[in-house]
């Protein structure tokens, strides 16, 4: 029985190399994928872009307009974001297995979290742009969409990990369901949550690029401008400036973790 | 008078055998109760239909001469005020402090805006740090509970459970996962509680030793079924290998290995 184990865990690996083998050649195949002129061509566009894309001293002038833009674009990702995370943390209450009201709440909840999730961003953006059109509230609207998918699912499993046993402490004293929820369910898993909003903001400032591209705002719309008008050096220093803020906000909330977990 | 009393209890969970099957014991007040069983021979179950964190199928479950199968939630939640429970994982809110885990016992005590906001009176702080000054926890009293060892982690569980002011503390388990020097001295701290506080206790328990130690009754539980109940001086090896046996034709095999041993 033992050697079974073995071989069937030997074969499923062979399998499991072979569909990956079969998939890679089957889609080179397919799109008329040149393996060789990809190749050459990646290192053609990285001769252009060292040669083009970076920042010159004329660049550096466009500075401020830069940071200002970024820091609407910060601060956008992070109101979108905790907005978000208040209507997810009230959503994940109610639908988690162990804090529930009703089995009825946790299927809600999984429907709203998995339909906002796995909207992709750019479609939202594209849909609110119709009826709020190019501005930072169809951004922020995007933003708070996507983040409040996430969120749900992410809060909702965090309560249903940590909650269990102290919830059934504190139900057996006779305690009522808020006085659960404030004393047991939110003190044990606050750590977590706050991570995962962490994450969020760090995703959505990145992602804030992308919609601002779209929607016309932030700096998203600032690389836009300056590398349709085939200003590089601006363009360069926009991408830069976005690298570095998404390092310190990387930095920040890593530090913030030590502190709290 | 019966302080609890259980009338053809019986629990069905998806399965075809039945978790509980047709129990019906009383309890005294004072007294000192063990059930012990096999894994899986409906111990927890058992402790669990007594204040409802289970519900059972059918049978009446009287405590203090008022039937708890039939209760609203609200009555539901003043009845188990009045039950304390401890736990095999001992179910502490792993990141908040020593007193104020002791204090969660208080919760149904209060108002749901007093609970949620953790307000307590000082009388209910005092009532707390006496408990467990006598629980012998003074130096780890603003400690944050996941600093403590297991032994220390179960002490403050049984001073929650005190803080109820509980005329009945369900324990599941308790010691199962103990070093034996810790097991001995939360035994001895649930012995005292019923001989000098006077309150009744029902322990559900792996070892038989512990239960002829310190319980004064025993209660054997097969397959949902009790098949002993009585004073620890009346339960011979026979009795015992009845009560653990798998199949009812087992008991004399099991016999036999232990006289062969």
């Amino acid at each position: 029985m033992q050697a079974d184990v073995f071989i069937r865990r030997r074969n499923n690996a062979v399998v499991f190399f072979a569909i990956l083998v079969v998939l890679t050649a089957g889609s080179i195949v397919i799109t008329q994928y040149d393996l060789q002129k990809g190749f050459t061509s990646f290192i053609k566009a990285f001769i252009w872009g060292a040669s083009n894309f970076y920042p010159d001293a004329g660049s550096l002038r466009k500075l401020p307009d830069i940071l200002v833009k970024l820091w609407e674009t910060v601060l956008m990702s992070i109101a979108a974001t905790t907005v978000a995370a208040i209507f997810s943390m009230f959503l994940a209450v109610f639908g988690s297995r162990t804090t529930r009201i009703h089995v009825s709440f946790t299927v809600i909840a999984r429907g709203i979290g998995s339909f906002f999730r796995n909207m992709p961003l750019v479609a939202w953006a594209m849909i609110l742009m119709l009826a709020f059109s190019q501005s930072s509230l169809t951004g922020f609207l995007a933003l708070f969409l996507g983040s409040l998918g996430f969120l749900t699912r992410a809060f909702m499993e965090t309560i249903d990990e940590v909650g269990e046993n102290a919830v059934e402490a504190l139900t057996s004293t006779g305690a009522a369901y808020f006085p659960v929820i404030f004393q047991a369910v939110l003190p044990a898993s606050m750590p977590q949550i706050v991570s995962w909003l962490l994450f969020m903001v760090e995703t959505n400032i990145r992602d804030a690029t992308l919609v601002g591209l779209l929607t016309g705002t932030g700096i998203g719309f600032l690389f836009d401008v300056y590398y349709k008008s085939f200003d590089y050096h601006v363009a360069s220093l926009v991408v830069i400036v976005i690298v570095i803020a998404v390092l310190i906000v990387e930095t920040v909330s890593n530090g913030v973790r030590r502190v709290i977990l | 008078m019966a302080l609890l009393e259980l009338k053809n209890v019986t629990k069905h969970y998806n399965g075809i055998a039945p978790a509980l099957d047709d129990v019906s014991f009383s309890v005294n007040e004072g007294e000192f109760v063990s059930i012990i069983g096999s894994s899986g021979s409906g111990k927890t179950t058992l402790l669990r239909c007594i204040n409802r964190m289970v519900e059972a199928t059918s049978g009446e479950i009287a405590f203090g001469g008022i039937v708890v199968s039939r209760l609203g939630k609200m009555e539901l939640r003043q009845v188990r005020t009045k039950i304390g429970m401890i736990f095999q994982q001992f179910n502490l809110v792993d990141r908040m402090s020593v007193i104020e885990n002791v204090l969660h016992g208080r919760l149904g005590h209060k108002s749901t805006l007093a609970g949620v906001l953790g307000i307590y009176t000082r009388e209910e702080r005092w009532q707390a740090l006496r408990i467990i000054q006598m629980l012998g926890l003074d130096q780890q009293v603003y400690q944050r509970c996941d600093q403590l060892s297991g032994g220390q982690k179960q002490r403050v569980g049984i001073a929650r459970a005190l803080v109820q002011n509980p005329k009945l503390i369900l324990c599941d388990e308790p010691i199962a996962s103990l070093d034996p020097s810790s097991a001995k001295t939360i035994m001895d701290h649930l012995r005292s509680i019923c001989t000098e506080l006077g309150v009744t206790l029902i322990i559900s328990l792996h070892q038989v030793d512990v239960a002829l130690k310190y319980t004064d009754r025993i209660i054997g539980l097969n397959r949902g079924i009790v098949v002993f109940d009585g004073p620890p001086g009346e339960l011979t090896s026979q009795r015992s290998a009845e009560i653990y046996a798998k199949e009812p034709k087992d008991v004399n095999i099991d016999l036999g290995e232990r006289n062969a041993s």
